[in-house]
């Protein structure tokens, strides 16, 4: 985020609603931290002061309680159970849609959303590391996907370094935060009377001109800084640093998958809110007219039944090889597709594990006595 | 390894008709079709060893591997086994009718690099379609190959379908036939017992052959034990996996073997390619 800290300018904090007002201004919807159900989730804002303040969020294996900020800070909660992923990779959507006439003949058309340029505010570096996977998911030279594309293309985001981490987060130990440092608009750093900001894009230029700005000092930068490594040393979990694709992929009969799949329930929710899942099922579902029929995906999980289901057999028809298939692909294999791993140190798969399986200690016991 | 990704469409399939139905065996149908678009039939190109996504209106779609030839410019041929919902659906269906199809996908056969060697044929099985087109491959290109190896293991005698075709066959020179089923039959003029028993039999050059296997992995380890003992090297060992494909091209994360997706990285691999992780039961 400051790598060119002499570009670095200075948002007073009553002029937060400004930048929202001026996003507002230029078409987007602006989506922005809500709570709903209990929780922080990013929805759409009604006005440009529509940002709460005070909410904080204490999380711990298998519990996410909202708390309040004694400091009032806009952005002083760790992340929620989503951000970015379902505004690119919709939990739900039409891929093509198809019309039977009365002679039988089929005609197919493909489906675009028509979604509105949007803008969300407050994203954090974990989320945005796994845009950029996301991305190299559904944008892969030569096979665009066109849903997430039209998505993907129209959105705007405003990134937000993390001050208080939660007690799940890991991402200073995976590189992915806490600081954001790429594949933002804009970014900013919330101190006491305001946010040191820079650009990250032209389109975050051209939106920061039209705000009244004024160079960071170098007291403001440092002290984004150093709440950037303290949040980074506060954070008590980790993974490895280094690549643990080959002592994964070297113990698939170890004895802790039957340990970790006696307590896993299997019920997925660990991939429903990973910012890098993407795997999905596509149904079919015929009109009551019976003379059209949607092709649609939705959010599918490798813990669930179907995920392997072949005619006559099941290639995974168990816990323990449904939780190996997640944490192998997690961890290991995703450096074969994607060149690293496919974890951002989010921590939300602890937070919203019914059970508290905490992954970073799964690693720690798959890994033990092991030299990588 | 390299077939050509010549997808015509990644969005929505082509609209195509049934030109004739082929009953195989009380479950096992051939559909012969052609895509209702006649620029979209003309362009269309595929190699043995790929498959496309049927789709059954209103009820969903299902891989299916290609069976026809890459030069029969007049339909694409599928052969299927009635077993789930759409394949159900699917054998109802007459000449005239229509369904949609999405393709060619996938990475098919190595059969442009093997030019002049030995070609066996290990499968297991229903009617194994995607080594079946292989063997339609070789004889219609017969000057192409070397000798003709063809080995299919069944676990009942009434299980093996074409079976004049294999009696055909073995009487073609230059062509080894072995058929083995656990349980004979009457008139069963073919090996009783595991098909395992044959491999040791095949006669081909290891030094200018290749092997290409789909089926059964207890059936396919067993092969590919016996034939790299007899001196075939492993780069020249070729497999067909077979997967919960949804989307078919790389995305939806059903088909994921390790690293790869069988749907876009296979369904053909080299051995060395799977074998580690194929000896690991869950993926």
């Amino acid at each position: 985020m400051f790598s060119h800290p002499d570009h670095a300018e200075f948002l007073p904090l009553d002029q937060l609603p400004v930048l929202v007002e001026k996003l507002m201004q230029r078409g987007y919807q602006c989506l922005g931290p809500t709570v709903e159900n209990g929780a922080i989730v990013m929805r759409e804002l009604q006005s440009p002061d529509g940002l709460p303040r005070g909410l904080q969020a204490e999380q711990s294996p298998g519990r996410y309680q909202l708390t309040r900020d004694p400091h009032n800070r806009y952005f002083a909660w760790a992340n929620g159970p989503q951000a970015i992923k379902p505004q690119v990779f919709a939990a739900r959507e039409s891929l093509w849609q198809v019309r039977r006439d009365a002679s039988g003949t089929l005609a197919f058309e493909a489906v675009v959303p028509d979604v509105p340029p949007q803008a969300l505010i407050g994203v954090r570096a974990c989320d945005l590391a796994a845009l950029a996977l996301q991305d190299a998911h559904f944008l892969r030279d030569g096979r665009r996907d066109a849903q997430y594309a039209q998505r993907r293309e129209r959105l705007f985001l405003v990134a937000v370094q993390c001050a208080e981490p939660g007690a799940t987060c890991f991402c200073a130990s995976t590189g992915d935060g806490p600081t954001p440092t790429a594949g933002y608009d804009i970014a900013l750093a919330e101190l006491a009377d305001g946010f040191v900001v820079v650009a990250g894009s032209e389109q975050g230029a051209t939106v920061l001109q039209t705000l009244k700005l004024s160079p960071a000092t170098p007291q403001q930068i440092d002290a984004s800084r150093q709440q950037g490594l303290a949040a980074a040393a506060a954070q008590t979990r980790s993974l490895p640093g280094h690549n643990l694709r080959d002592v994964l992929m070297n113990n698939l009969e170890h004895p802790r998958w039957d340990e970790v799949a006696a307590r896993c329930l299997a019920c997925g929710n660990c991939t429903a809110v990973c910012p890098t899942c993407f795997c999905h099922a596509e149904v079919d579902e015929p009109a009551l007219t019976g003379q059209s029929s949607e092709h649609v995906r939705q959010w599918d999980s490798c813990f669930g039944e179907a995920h392997g289901h072949l005619h006559g057999f099941n290639v995974r028809p168990d816990i323990r090889s449904r939780y190996r298939q997640w944490l192998t692909h997690k961890l290991a294999t995703w450096h074969d597709q994607y060149g690293r791993s496919g974890c951002v140190g989010c921590g939300r798969c602890i937070v919203w594990c019914p059970v508290g399986i905490d992954l970073t200690e799964e690693v720690a016991a798959l890994t033990a006595e092991i030299q990588p | 390894m390299n077939a050509p990704h010549n997808i015509i469409d990644t969005g929505a399939p082509h609209a195509a008709t049934v030109v004739a139905r082929t009953e195989e065996s009380p479950t096992i149908f051939t559909l012969q079709l052609r895509l209702d678009n006649a620029a979209a039939q003309a362009a269309y190109r595929f190699a043995p060893g790929q498959f496309n996504m049927l789709y059954l209106f209103g009820v969903g779609e299902v891989p299916i591997s290609i069976m026809s030839d890459p030069e029969d410019r007049n339909g694409i041929g599928h052969t299927i086994r009635a077993v789930g919902r759409v394949t159900r659906g699917l054998a109802a269906l007459k000449p005239g009718d229509k369904v949609g199809l999405r393709g060619p996908f996938g990475r098919g056969w190595p059969l442009q690099e093997v030019s002049g060697c030995d070609v066996l044929l290990v499968t297991g099985g229903l009617g194994c379609a995607p080594a079946v087109s292989v063997i339609h491959y070789v004889l219609r290109r017969r000057e192409r190959f070397g000798k003709l190896v063809i080995i299919q293991g069944v676990k009942h005698a009434e299980d093996l379908i074409w079976r004049e075709q294999y009696d055909r066959w073995a009487k073609l020179p230059d062509t080894q036939v072995m058929v083995a089923a656990d349980e004979g039959a009457a008139f069963w003029p073919w090996h009783v017992g595991r098909v395992t028993e044959l491999f040791g039999l095949a006669s081909f050059d290891p030094k200018c052959a290749v092997a290409m296997m789909c089926g059964p992995e207890g059936m396919m380890h067993a092969a590919a034990d016996s034939l790299l003992a007899r001196g075939l090297p492993e780069s020249r060992l070729f497999l067909s996996m077979e997967r919960n494909m949804q989307c078919a091209v790389g995305r939806c994360g059903h088909c994921q073997f390790g690293g790869a997706f069988i749907c876009r990285d296979g369904p053909v691999f080299n051995w060395g390619e799977v074998k580690s992780l194929k000896s690991h039961r869950g993926f």
